[in-house]
């Protein structure tokens, strides 16, 4: 299944070739040309029935993870993340590094050696570190080098009646998405974007907007869902099961309001589940790609995914299928909207 | 009730070391619960011995008849394993836990797990997001009465399949990392399980009755081990079980990973065995550490040394990397050790006077 090899291949942010890969494999036989740029941006086209307009759908191939920063002299490794990773998540870990993929562990001194107050506190991450075995920094070396990337070792898996755990859910869901979407017939010449260095930046998409300078753009995102215990209800942002998340907006991008508006109206004629993301938090691509070139009418419109940017988050199949079904109204509705 | 178990099975598991220990480590058993798991161990240690039995607590004990049947050796180890118990369920299917023997609530946030209800069910462990977290919560660990298991059902399938009481395990298996380090999420002590069983596999028969205890409740009072040194009642015995392994946050009381089995000495510890466990490692060669022990030694060498009369007990230890995590790694090296410093004890106890023990 596309998804699961998806989530389960590597991508952290500035290494996301894996993912491209595999994307480009599957896709390629329905676009009508492929761009790849110099940052690894992903640009397949597919032309439509008119060319009067330049219609463009993105994700984001990469995921939060790290980079090996240090080999310290017992043959530990020290490490950076990439991304916006909460350290409480990490302890305890799985990981694997480079093109390799060698195992690594994240581990942390037995309880039995801690004090109380030791327990409260988070470690910083620049005391944790990576255990691969090695006997000393010279032996490390053979495995490892300065700047390899590393990943969450975590195996996708069906969980419960019809939601997913894995790894980079955010933003595989959209790529899988859009890989779906590559092959239907469209009113207008689409661009169907797979962008680098999301995480660090909204960096790729930045890129690629100023490359295909589109008349209409759609982001297709994984964002924060907090209905769970100890979030307060309009604390939620979204709500698993309920639908695609559309936003209104958030700390990147103020979405022209008839564009979310016609999101939100047309999922809802169309039976589709939809809610709006109910709280000003994060950013995605939409705030680099609307500010490009001479401003770009963008909106977005996300999966909602439990656990964000840990080892093992969590989303619902029916609301990832909501958000393709969205998707696909957007790419064949654009007359109703410019 | 007692359970014997009545045909002998073959253990049909690979025959590989490494095979075994991963068996044994992803084993999901946590103290009082070993009933999962003990007539599995019963079986992997039948084509090594003359019979096992399950006592009251669990526990399992293997025998293997000895030809003179002087004297009786006991092994040890235990079985269980620290982990979580379910303690509520909310209206959303969230389920709430606390946790069974040392659990340093910092490894939990995003911790894959098994939930032991009416079948098994998966799970992850959440917390609210930091997002949600106010100015001074950043750099504070999650306390287990803030975290919930999501299992993805629904509230009505939630309550169906889990109850209160149920018992949780980490999910987590690892494998090998490089020069021979394994990983796994329980070694402490299934390391210990897997070592006495591949002693049962090298020693033939031996003069005196060797017996295994694989032990129960180690984890929240060395409770199983107590009452299973009541019914063997050995003559001597000795306790395997793991210690800590140096890591870069820590250096105290623990050893490197990869120098040897260690003995343990102090006054949980016969000294007479303590003494020969060293000769007998010098006489072979096999790598060894002492650790020095004022008192209680943690493990269940404590309970059982004080059993009816009094057990000539000792310890031997496999260094350990993270104890209690659900990464825990040992140094196939260190186990080597500690199983050949047993087998050689073993087969040189039919050479110990009648009276090697006394004072």
């Amino acid at each position: 299944m596309l998804l699961e090899k998806l989530c389960n291949a590597d991508g952290v942010s500035g290494n996301e070739k894996e993912v491209r890969e595999i994307i480009k494999e599957y896709a390629k036989d329905y676009a009508d040309e492929i761009i790849c740029d110099t940052m690894g941006n992903l640009m397949l086209k597919k032309c439509g029935k008119s060319s009067k307009k330049t219609v463009m759908i993105s994700c984001h191939m990469d995921e939060v993870g790290f980079i090996i920063s240090g080999i310290n002299k017992d043959g530990y490794l020290e490490f950076q993340s990439v991304g916006g990773i909460d350290t409480r998540v990490i302890i305890s870990k799985k990981v694997r590094i480079g093109k390799d993929k060698v195992k690594g562990i994240i581990g942390l001194k037995a309880i039995h050696l801690t004090t109380k107050s030791e327990r409260e506190k988070v470690p910083k991450e620049s005391d944790l570190f990576i255990d691969i075995g090695a006997k000393d920094a010279d032996d490390a070396r053979k495995y490892v080098k300065l700047g390899d990337y590393a990943a969450f070792d975590t195996e996708y898996e069906k969980l419960g009646e019809s939601s997913i755990k894995a790894k980079a859910i955010d933003d595989r869901a959209g790529c899988c998405i859009l890989c779906e979407l590559i092959k239907e017939e469209l009113p207008y010449d689409t661009w169907f974007c797979f962008c680098v260095q999301e995480e660090v930046g909204l960096r790729g998409a930045q890129i690629v907007a100023n490359r295909i300078n589109p008349d209409i753009a759609l982001v297709v995102e994984s964002t924060t869902c907090s209905d769970v215990p100890g979030a307060k209800e309009h604390e939620y942002v979204t709500r698993m099961n309920y639908g695609a998340a559309v936003s209104i907006m958030d700390r990147s991008t103020i979405v022209p309001k008839d564009f979310s508006q016609w999101l939100y109206n047309t999922a809802e004629k169309n039976g589709i589940k939809v809610q709006y993301k109910s709280l000003v938090s994060g950013g995605n691509d939409a705030g680099a790609i609307h500010k490009s070139l001479a401003g770009i009418k963008t909106a977005s419109v996300s999966v909602p995914c439990r656990y964000l940017h840990s080892p093992v988050s969590i989303a619902s199949e029916k609301d990832i299928e909501a958000v393709k079904e969205l998707c696909r109204k957007y790419l064949t509705g654009i007359d109703e909207i410019i | 009730m007692s359970y014997k178990l009545k045909t002998k099975t073959v253990f049909t598991g690979d025959d590989n070391l490494e095979k075994i220990i991963e068996e044994l480590s992803n084993m999901r058993g946590i103290s009082g619960f070993e009933y999962r798991i003990n007539e599995k161990i019963a079986k992997m240690f039948e084509p090594y011995c003359d019979s096992t039995q399950i006592d009251n607590l669990g526990n399992v004990i293997v025998y293997k008849k000895g030809k003179k049947s002087n004297k009786k050796i006991m092994l040890e180890a235990h079985m269980d394993e620290i982990g979580l118990m379910v303690s509520g369920i909310d209206e959303n299917g969230f389920i709430s836990f606390v946790n069974i023997g040392g659990v340093d609530s910092r490894i939990l946030p995003s911790c894959e797990v098994i939930i032991h209800g009416k079948k098994d069910i998966k799970g992850v462990i959440g917390a609210k997001p930091p997002h949600l977290q106010s100015a001074g919560e950043a750099d504070k660990s999650v306390k287990i009465k803030d975290m919930t298991i999501d299992t993805g059902l629904s509230a009505e399938k939630v309550k169906e399949l889990v109850s209160v009481g149920d018992s949780v395990t980490m999910a987590q298996s690892v494998g090998m990392l490089k020069n021979n380090n394994y990983s796994g999420k329980t070694l402490d002590d299934r390391a210990g399980v897997a070592a006495i069983l591949e002693v049962f596999r090298r020693v033939d028969k031996i003069d005196a009755d060797l017996y295994a205890s694989i032990s129960t409740q180690e984890e929240v009072g060395l409770r199983g081990a107590k009452v299973s040194a009541f019914s063997v009642n050995p003559d001597m015995a000795i306790a395997i079980d793991v210690c800590h392994a140096v890591t870069p946050d820590n250096s105290k009381e623990a050893f490197e990973a990869g120098t040897g089995t260690v003995i343990t000495i102090g006054p949980n510890i016969h000294p007479k065995i303590a003494d020969k466990l060293f000769e007998i490692s010098k006489k072979y060669d096999i790598k060894t550490n002492t650790e020095v022990e004022s008192g209680n030694t943690g493990t269940d060498a404590w309970a059982i040394q004080i059993t009816k009369t009094g057990v000539p007990t000792a310890l031997l230890s496999i260094p350990l990397k993270y104890m209690h995590t659900c990464v825990e790694t040992m140094n196939l090296k260190d186990f080597e050790a500690t199983v050949s410093l047993t087998e050689r004890f073993v087969k040189e106890s039919d050479e110990f006077s009648e009276d090697w023990l006394c004072y």
